[in-house]
């Protein structure tokens, strides 16, 4: 309707499955995809966020890309809508490869579903939803970007999302075990121990190139003596990009890998690391696709576990860390899981100084990595940065507050803001919750 | 003049209010049958508490963190709502009518404060238009149907207030009043004003949400 101001565009690398994809296209299997998605995989709820929406706007300062752009209203959760689905609907499918390509930049790379528009809207319309169709239909159109595919396609192959193969998971395991062992001599990490208490699952990338990680979490669990267990074969891996590329039968296949080598292992509930989007897979998504209503089994985030580590006095802490820390509140975990509470005892129970940035809890600024914008991969690495300056202004506004080290308990968000903190040099160490438990507790002989 | 007044009154109100209360019913059912068919899960999440929880948060004037971030429009969406659904149906001269027609009759505004609650509905309409019109966030999104429920949300108030006035043309201007508010009740149900019947649905629902799901504030 009226004339818009003209896009801040970031610098674009080329996407070549994107390309790829996009070449591919035809009108008509655009027309027949759109349409048929539209008709069969949406229903009440896609057609009255759009007819109650009464473009108000109000979602606009919700998203961290809009007030990262100086306010560009192409980058408002609405705006997003308008230059995607709604174009969509009300051309009835008939759109161009080139809006196609568009819309997968703009659903995939410039917004990390992260739902805190669904708290600045009146209504409670969940864009993120919208934006997911939109996924969707990109998925079913061949056109997601490369680096995200390829995850996805690691998914449907390995099972996991880092090509890690069969045997490289329990040979990283045994490996940890034994570096371990040289600090705690009876540690072990038991793999497949039928009725153990927990199963204690992780993302694919720890095992390819954090495995560290998992040295740190069987150190935690042998000092707090916990019974638990790992799989040794296929479910190990509670990630999911399948999810974010709107690949719904691929995340069904690996969520029920997940819940059935749980099952299998008779334990009593699953403790994940400390990774956001793999809770709201296992915790929010994938077990409604399976039709469960809840998850089938208790999950629990790492940030749960460790508040209940330390609430019980199981795990004690030798000092306290001395620097002063500021807590990022994940999106999956937080807005989607209410742990912000937990999280700040575990803060509080950790370290002397906790600098809290604003805002905080359900209403932080997401780290523009989540949502798979992350795994979308060096194409739009830009997009994330430039993306996210909010981000970069409210940690720079905890440091001056005295924050040194800034604890992020989620992958995504780990490696969203170690390239947030470098390309605005806001200088502050990065670290998980289980880095410092690791460093302060009081270690079994 | 009198035919045509009473064409208005009579045959067309009666139209009016039936696509009103009729075109409710029929959205709310389709609405419900059409969960029912595709996505059934929304039921099993859905709670009154949560439900009643979000939505009477947002229902406070500067209750929730965006309500505090637009002041002004906190106000005027406020004060809008409110003077929209309440002068209309206490305002004496409306009572009047169905006293005469029904023999039913309510409590009624004053006609001063009525008048001032008219008033603040016109002015309120005419920030909602100036914002679309230079507020880039709205403007991106603006549609023309945007300016046509407003306008029909308005006509009703601006054609009321004339009349009342009886500054000019007074029957014509009552013909135009009450034709203006047929059109806003019919449109209601099948317009983006459905989010009269909408949004506390969908509201509730992300509540629900949230409450239940996220054990987090959707405000």
């Amino acid at each position: 309707m009226a004339k818009a101001p003209a896009k801040t565009e970031p610098s674009q690398a080329l996407d070549q499955g994107l390309a790829v994809g996009v070449a591919r296209l035809t009108p008509e299997k655009i027309e027949s995809t759109i349409r048929t998605v539209l008709k069969s995989e949406t229903g009440a709820r896609l057609s009255t966020y759009v007819e109650t929406c009464i473009h108000c706007g109000l979602c606009a300062e919700a998203c961290h890309y809009y007030l990262s752009h100086d306010n560009d209203p192409h980058y408002a959760p609405v705006g997003k809508v308008k230059q995607t689905l709604w174009e969509m609907i009300k051309q009835k499918g008939r759109v161009t490869p080139e809006f196609i390509e568009k819309a997968a930049i703009i659903a995939h790379t410039e917004c990390n579903l992260c739902k805190r528009c669904a708290q600045y809207c009146p209504f409670g319309i969940d864009i993120a939803y919208l934006m997911l169709v939109v996924r969707r239909i990109i998925h079913k159109l061949g056109c997601t970007p490369l680096y995200i595919q390829d995850t996805a396609h690691s998914h449907s192959v390995t099972m996991n999302q880092m090509w890690v193969k069969g045997d490289e998971w329990p040979d990283t395991l045994q490996w940890q075990e034994e570096e371990a062992q040289a600090e705690f001599e009876d540690l072990r990490i038991p793999l497949d121990v039928e009725g153990a208490e927990i199963m204690y699952s992780v993302i694919a990338p720890e095992p390819k190139f954090q495995a560290q990680l998992i040295y740190q979490a069987a150190a935690i669990f042998h000092a707090a003596g916990v019974s638990w267990t790992m799989p040794s074969e296929l479910g190990w891996d509670n990630s999911d990009m399948a999810m974010f590329t709107g690949d719904n039968e691929i995340m069904g296949r690996i969520k029920r890998a997940h819940y059935d080598a749980a099952i299998r292992l008779k334990v009593k509930r699953i403790v994940m690391g400390e990774c956001g989007h793999a809770f709201r897979s296992v915790y929010d998504v994938g077990n409604r696709w399976l039709g469960w209503e809840m998850p089938p089994i208790p999950i629990v985030h790492a940030i749960d576990f460790y508040y209940e580590l330390l609430k019980e006095g199981r795990i004690k802490i030798t000092k306290k860390y001395p620097t002063p820390i500021t807590l990022h509140d994940p999106c999956n975990v937080v807005r989607g899981g209410g742990l912000h509470e937990k999280a700040r005892y575990v803060a509080h129970t950790l370290c002397e100084s906790v600098v809290e940035m604003t805002p905080n809890r359900e209403h932080n600024y997401c780290c523009a990595a989540g949502g798979g914008a992350i795994n979308c991969g060096p194409p739009y690495k830009q997009t994330r940065i430039s993306g996210n300056r909010i981000k970069a202004e409210q940690l720079f506004a905890a440091k001056t507050r005295g924050a040194q080290v800034l604890i992020a308990p989620c992958h995504n968000c780990h490696s969203g803001l170690h390239d947030i903190v470098h390309h605005y040099g806001v200088g502050l160490d990065i670290k998980f919750f289980g880095d410092l438990i690791y460093e302060l507790m009081e270690k079994p002989a | 003049m009198h035919a045509v007044y009473a064409f208005v009154s009579g045959p067309l109100a009666w139209l009016a209010f039936l696509l009103f209360f009729g075109g409710i019913c029929y959205r709310l059912v389709r609405l419900l049958w059409e969960v029912n068919r595709t996505e059934k899960f929304i039921f099993s999440y859905m709670s009154w508490k949560y439900s009643l929880r979000s939505i009477g948060r947002w229902l406070i004037p500067f209750g929730t963190a965006n309500w505090r971030l637009h002041p002004g429009l906190t106000v005027a969406t406020f004060t809008f709502h409110i003077c929209l659904l309440v002068t209309p149906v206490f305002l004496l001269s409306h009572v009047v009518l169905w006293d005469e027609a029904f023999d039913v009759s309510w409590w009624t505004l004053p006609d001063g404060v009525a008048d001032v609650m008219t008033v603040l509905v016109i002015v309120c309409c005419a920030y909602f238009l100036i914002r679309r019109l230079v507020t880039p966030e709205v403007k991106f999104v603006t549609t023309a149907s945007d300016f046509v429920i407003l306008a029909i949300v308005a006509a009703p108030f601006i054609t009321g207030f004339l009349a009342y006035h009886q500054w000019f043309a007074y029957p014509v201007m009552a013909i135009a009043h009450i034709v203006s508010g047929e059109i806003m009740l019919a449109a209601i149900p099948f317009t983006r004003l459905s989010h009269m019947i909408f949004s506390p649905l969908t509201r509730a629902y992300m509540g629900s949400e949230f409450g239940k799901v996220r054990h987090a504030r959707d405000w």
